[in-house]
């Protein structure tokens, strides 16, 4: 490891080396005085395809803002590629991005596994490659990685928020976890691991994973509430989120249900679960949620709306992904103005590090997007939320997972 | 005690829906002498036409056996359209021409209804049963007598209707049956009209439990698969019996035997696909078949 890392840093040294010995003013590819170019892959077919929607999403953003008349007179060109959520062909379609189309910046790439494969890559080339779609605890670690920077709240800070919670609240909890066996699984699980701490060992009684290829979870919450125990920390996909949900009411077991934010949609998950059984669920949120009906007539909600229907159309008004997609893209928007003209790819890391109390319409009132030099991680506010049979409702003031 | 108990019930209920699937898969190989990759997609896609039927409005018994008329319609275009052209190639091209109807039933179906989840209704009551300390979802009930019915009709089929019986002739020996006044083609073409009828049972059986989107059926199919190995590709009652043995012993293995734990369930229905194959290829309970070569 610690030899890997040596022989990164000297690449890294020796290319910093070589982009300072290029001639000054020399521009920045894909970048003309009417266009920037910025390269993105999504799943549009294969198993993760639910996700692709963002990425279509993201094109009908930035088409909004050239109606608009681009960013400081220049247009956003906006490439976007399938990589069905395979490394592999992540790498491929990354390098075709950055080498053929000779795009300014990667913004938005999703998945996991996706960019992990293309972490030492962008790095080495130093290309930004930042707001990724992924909740890894990972993409904050500007020392190691300084071209790659996260966007949404990381699991392990969410793990954190919920294992306070527990601590603060709940008597004698005997905890029951059930998570996905992967890294989003394992990442949720630590955060709530190191927030519980020393009382981890005595208070965690039985912990359940599943594989995405399980057809069902019943025979793991059977085993959970004959465990004994009286909070659930549920870190599930919305389709086993609802199982979860539906099994725990059938049999009979009313744990402290947590939920991860994963699966906090109305829409896809307590719907489907039923919304009697989904009482009492909670969950933390940094996003209004688009199915719930406290924001229907909430402006931010309505411009949203207006958006998807003038220019995402085919998309589906009752889906999540779309306002984070509309959120993320304007937050990248926010940063490319701050560049000014100048967008050289250091200026646009800069800037994207240089967020300072940007508010965007579909977060949560006064949840606040702050970068710096040393703090790669933009939204790292989220209020906690109980659903109450028909909305969820916050409650307790904004945990911010920065300051410890 | 009660929860080795709980656990046999509730493995007994997904072993249901596993046998469900693996009906349609043993429909398809006694009428075709042909393993349809496609089989669980094409149910995931009848599920779906039920599915708007319903949110137009249409009454759940009366969707239930439209669907089941139209998957049966579904399944005669697409033998006549895509498997006919390559009826006499290899095998291994048919399987690979299934393989493609399956990515093409997870598009199209993404395509038409998008990959958010739906909420699919089930025809039972909800509220669960109880039997002393065990617990059932009604609807685990009434999946597995669906399942049950579905299985004596096709035993029935098979056994005592002469289309049936036509029907197994012609998948075993085309040649013969030919010879002898029986309509191969048209006998293909009724066992994928019947098998993606009975896969669109297991469908609307089983989106109430996982929910309905394009990829519902691409774990349960691996498990079916091991189901009907297990109880032989020739045997629908065997293939039944295989399902539920598989979802009682996924669910006992992963509870008690530590270092399998939930981590490996899925490994325990693909072991058994290979036991099985090694040991007994046939099937617990079914026919080996002879061939003059």
């Amino acid at each position: 490891m610690n030899v890997m890392r040596r022989v990164l840093m000297l690449l890294l040294v020796g290319t910093v080396g070589l982009a300072t010995a290029l001639p000054a003013g020399a521009q920045t590819p894909g970048v003309t005085s009417t266009e920037i170019k910025i390269g993105n892959t999504n799943p549009y077919s294969g198993p993760a395809s639910a996700y692709g929607t963002i990425g279509k999403a993201l094109g009908a953003y930035f088409k909004k803002i050239n109606d608009e008349g681009g960013i400081n007179g220049r247009k956003i060109n906006y490439i976007t590629y399938d990589d069905s959520y395979a490394p592999p062909k992540t790498v491929e379609m990354v390098r075709r991005l950055v080498e053929q189309d000779q795009v300014a910046l990667l913004f938005q790439t999703l998945g996991t596994p996706t960019n992990s494969a293309i972490h030492k890559y962008m790095n080495g080339k130093q290309v930004p490659h930042i707001f990724v779609a992924t909740g890894a605890t990972k993409w904050n670690d500007p020392k190691n990685f300084p071209w790659t920077m996260g966007w949404q709240p990381n699991y392990q800070i969410e793990g954190r928020i919920y294992a306070q919670y527990v601590l603060k609240n709940v008597k004698d909890a005997k905890v029951g976890i059930l998570y996905q066996n992967d890294d989003y699984g394992k990442d949720y699980r630590k955060g709530f691991l190191d927030g519980l701490g020393e009382a981890a060992k005595r208070v965690v009684v039985l912990e359940q994973t599943y594989e995405v290829t399980d057809p069902t979870i019943d025979s793991q919450i059977v085993n959970l509430k004959n465990s004994g125990a009286n909070v659930f920390f549920n870190v599930t996909i919305p389709k086993f989120a609802v199982q979860a949900i539906k099994k725990s009411h059938d049999i009979g077991w009313k744990p402290v249900h947590l939920l991860n934010n994963v699966s906090s949609s109305l829409g896809t998950t307590l719907k489907p679960a039923g919304l009697e059984a989904s009482k009492g669920l909670i969950t933390a949120l940094y996003m209004k949620e688009v199915t719930d009906p406290q924001w229907k007539n909430d402006k931010a909600y309505l411009d949203w709306v207006a958006w998807m229907k003038k220019y995402y159309p085919e998309g589906a008004l009752d889906d999540q992904a779309n306002a984070y997609a509309y959120s993320v893209a304007a937050t990248l928007v926010q940063a490319l103005k701050q560049c000014g003209n100048d967008l050289s790819r250091q200026n646009i890391m800069k800037q994207a590090a240089s967020l300072k109390n940007l508010e965007l319409p579909m977060l949560l009132p006064g949840i606040k997007i702050n970068t710096s030099a040393t703090d790669f991680a933009p939204i790292e506010q989220e209020q906690l939320a109980k659903f109450n049979g028909e909305i969820w409702q916050v409650f307790g003031e904004l945990i911010d997972a920065s300051k410890k | 005690m009660d929860i080795f108990l709980q656990q046999v019930v509730s493995g007994i209920a997904t072993g249901g829906i596993y046998a469900s699937l693996a009906l349609a898969l043993v429909m398809i190989y006694q009428a075709t002498d042909v393993v349809n990759f496609a089989q669980g997609e094409m149910a995931m896609f009848s599920t779906y036409l039920a599915w708007s039927m319903l949110n137009a409005g249409v009454p759940y018994w009366v969707t239930f056996f439209a669907t089941v008329a139209l998957a049966f319609l579904l399944g005669l275009v697409i033998e006549r359209l895509v498997i006919r052209p390559v009826e006499s190639a290899p095998i291994l091209s048919i399987v690979i021409v299934t393989l493609g109807l399956l990515v093409i039933h997870n598009s199209i179906a993404g395509w038409i209804w998008s990959y958010i989840q739906k909420p699919f209704p089930s025809p039972f009551p909800s509220r669960p049963v109880h039997m002393g300390p065990i617990i059932v979802g009604a609807h685990d009930i009434g999946e597995i007598s669906v399942t049950l019915i579905v299985l004596l009709l096709l035993f029935a089929f098979f056994r005592y209707t002469p289309v049936g019986l036509a029907m197994r002739a012609a998948a075993h020996n085309p040649v013969s049956s030919r010879l002898s006044g029986i309509r191969v083609s048209r006998m293909l073409m009724l066992g994928w009209g019947l098998a993606a009828a009975f896969g669109a049972v297991a469908g609307m059986m089983v989106a109430p439990i996982v929910t309905l989107e394009p990829n519902m059926m691409g774990g349960i199919q691996i498990y079916a698969f091991a189901a009907a190995t297990l109880g032989g590709f020739t045997s629908p009652g065997g293939a039944v019996l295989g399902g539920i043995i598989v979802g009682v012993a996924e669910n006992l293995v992963g509870t008690y035997v530590r270092f399998i734990g939930t981590e490996l369930k899925l490994t325990v229905a693909l072991a058994i696909i290979i036991i099985v194959l090694l040991v007994r290829p046939r099937g617990l309970f079914g026919r080996a078949v002879v061939r003059r070569v």
